[in-house]
């Protein structure tokens, strides 16, 4: 089953400007699926169609099997959104903004108090059940629109950059709470510019350059497609002069530390013979740079030059 | 099933909003009205005499009690939906399976519901001044209801079109006010010369002031019939408007 399904989704604005220019793209039910691009590649159109928020120029979007045109109510009921920027009434209580959004779902009464207390529990958001929403700290308010995303139970969850902004001890909340959900079934689509975050919760992704797909795959085949791994290790001693590491690429040094970068090919056993034989001593390695990030960065970068040319 | 309980959750979401600032919503017409009365009722109005055959001051109660229903169902909804528009909380009614003819039921409900309650408000000040007749409850309170129908509808209307807080205020100042003051809330058309009694019949105002004053104390200048009949057309045709401005998205989609 298929939580979305779209097919050649164009958009152009009323000033002309194309923000889609013909996306086809599938997210398996149950999936947690990142929708990555830089600023401006067409992800908050995308999410906005899909969302009924913006209207497309053409193309096709349908929610587990329901058409987004002539379905439309059954297609909204699938989805829950958390958008990038708060849009609730900043003058409504906490319960407030979550129980009306449970009745303009069809929830009865009864059925809405349960949920809202159970969402707002679940985003540690009870004690504050009373509190007009614009005196809350940036943190609960995104974690309002999570819970009033979650409150009519969606099959499909969209979260928009949902940890911009937040603190890393919420951010790490709200990794939890969306693997959580996940697990208990809901499709989610999270688009960040935290690519460390898109890394390790989902599972498939798909790049959106200057309004199409340039690429859609699983996590682990794109990441094993980097052929290149950056490493920084701590030295135990200061090395006097700059090493010389076959196959390897010394990109910076110091006393304390060493950068290097790694093809594939090598690895790093061949990498740690090669320091032990010159008496390098090491304390412990990181990744220099998070590897979906280097992967965005060559793909955006390939796509900008294949323009050029 | 699902549509009721969204609109019903609209409807008390608008009302709890002019209840819970009832110092700004309810209060103000009262005082204002109260004053009217006093000024033009008593002072002036003692020496004026009747109008068909009714004190100046019952002339005036019907008109000053619609013209508050009037611009009380109107700045509602207007300042209402512009706010959501402008909070950009309406996108949680645009995300959810609502359908748009629910949305502007459960505004324009809002806005009757606040312009009927000031009407109440302003009636009972007015039982202070004067005896308060109604010879005919259906009709005066049918016209209440379609007069603050038809303007929480415009006041939507409005509030869609609007791109800043000016635009909501345009309307009221230099269009509604004018209109409600010279729709005969104070004289009657006969008082008027020659051309001026013809050029009232251009406003809509006018009709639902007499219709509503005809159902109080049984005077009007104008065909009852046809005011009930062109009222209840222009709240049919803005209802269209409203409608198609929801599906295009006027102002609330890109």
């Amino acid at each position: 089953m298929k939580a979305l399904s779209i097919s050649n989704l164009k958009k152009t604005y009323k000033n002309g400007f194309t923000a889609l220019k013909g996306i086809d793209l599938e997210v398996e039910a149950g999936d947690f699926f990142a929708l990555l691009g830089p600023n401006g590649a067409g992800k908050s159109t995308a999410i906005g169609i899909i969302s009924s928020l913006v209207t497309a120029s053409s193309g096709s979007v349908s929610i587990f099997g329901h058409d987004l045109i002539k379905e439309r109510e059954l297609a909204k009921s699938c989805i829950g959104l958390v958008p990038q920027e708060i849009n609730f009434n900043q003058f409504d209580t906490v319960l407030g903004i979550v129980l009306n959004q449970a009745g303009y779902y069809g929830m009865p009464r009864k059925l809405a108090l349960e949920r809202t207390e159970y969402c707002l529990k679940q985003m540690d958001l009870w004690e504050k059940r009373n509190t007009v929403s614009r005196r809350l700290s940036g943190g609960m308010k995104r974690r309002v629109m999570i819970a009033r995303a979650m409150v009519h139970q969606p099959k499909l969850l969209i979260l928009d950059e949902p940890t911009a902004g937040v603190d890393i001890e919420i951010r790490r909340a709200m990794w939890q709470m969306m693997q959580d959900v996940n697990k208990q079934g809901t499709t989610i689509i999270l688009t960040t510019h935290y690519l460390e975050e898109a890394e390790s919760l989902c599972r498939n992704i798909a790049i959106i350059d200057q309004g199409l797909i340039v690429e859609n795959s699983d996590m682990t085949s794109l990441l094993a497609r980097l052929n290149v791994d950056h490493f920084v290790l701590d030295l135990a001693e200061p090395l006097t002069a700059k090493p010389e590491l076959d196959g390897c690429h010394i990109e910076d040094f110091n006393d304390k530390t060493l950068s290097i970068s790694v093809p594939k090919s090598v690895g790093l056993n061949a990498l740690f013979e090669q320091l032990t034989a010159k008496n390098i001593k090491i304390l412990s390695l990181k990744n220099r740079s998070n590897r979906l990030e280097q992967l965005f960065m060559d793909l955006i970068d390939s796509k900008t030059k294949g323009n050029a040319a | 099933m699902n549509n009721r309980i969204a609109l019903w959750t609209i409807i008390k979401k608008e009302v709890y909003r002019f209840l819970r600032i009832w110092p700004q919503t309810l209060l103000p017409p009262a005082i204002t009205t109260a004053l009217y009365f006093l000024i033009f009722g008593k002072l002036i109005g003692s020496r004026i005499g009747t109008i068909s055959g009714a004190t100046y001051m019952d002339y005036i109660v019907p008109g000053i009690i619609l013209m508050s229903v009037i611009s009380h169902s109107y700045s509602n909804v207007v300042s209402s939906f512009y706010s959501t528009k402008f909070q950009r909380n309406i996108e949680e009614l645009i995300v959810a399976p609502v359908p748009n003819w629910v949305i502007l039921a459960g505004y324009a409900t809002g806005g009757i519901c606040r312009g009927l309650l000031v009407g109440i408000v302003v009636a009972l000040i007015s039982m202070l001044f004067a005896d308060l007749t109604v010879l005919n409850p259906l009709i005066t309170v049918g016209v209440a209801i379609m007069t603050a129908t038809l303007f929480s509808l415009a006041g939507f209307i409005n509030a869609m079109l609007a791109e800043s807080f000016d635009d909501i205020s345009i309307i009221p100042n230099f269009v509604l006010t004018p209109l409600s003051y010279l729709g005969g809330v104070f004289y009657s058309v006969d008082m008027l010369s020659d051309f001026w009694q013809t050029a009232i019949l251009g406003n809509p105002i006018m009709y639902m002031i007499n219709a509503f004053r005809y159902g109080m104390i049984g005077v009007t200048d104008i065909d009852v019939q046809f005011a009930l009949l062109m009222t209840a057309g222009v709240v049919v045709g803005l209802i269209m408007v409203c409608l198609v401005l929801l599906h295009k998205g006027v102002g609330i989609k890109n």
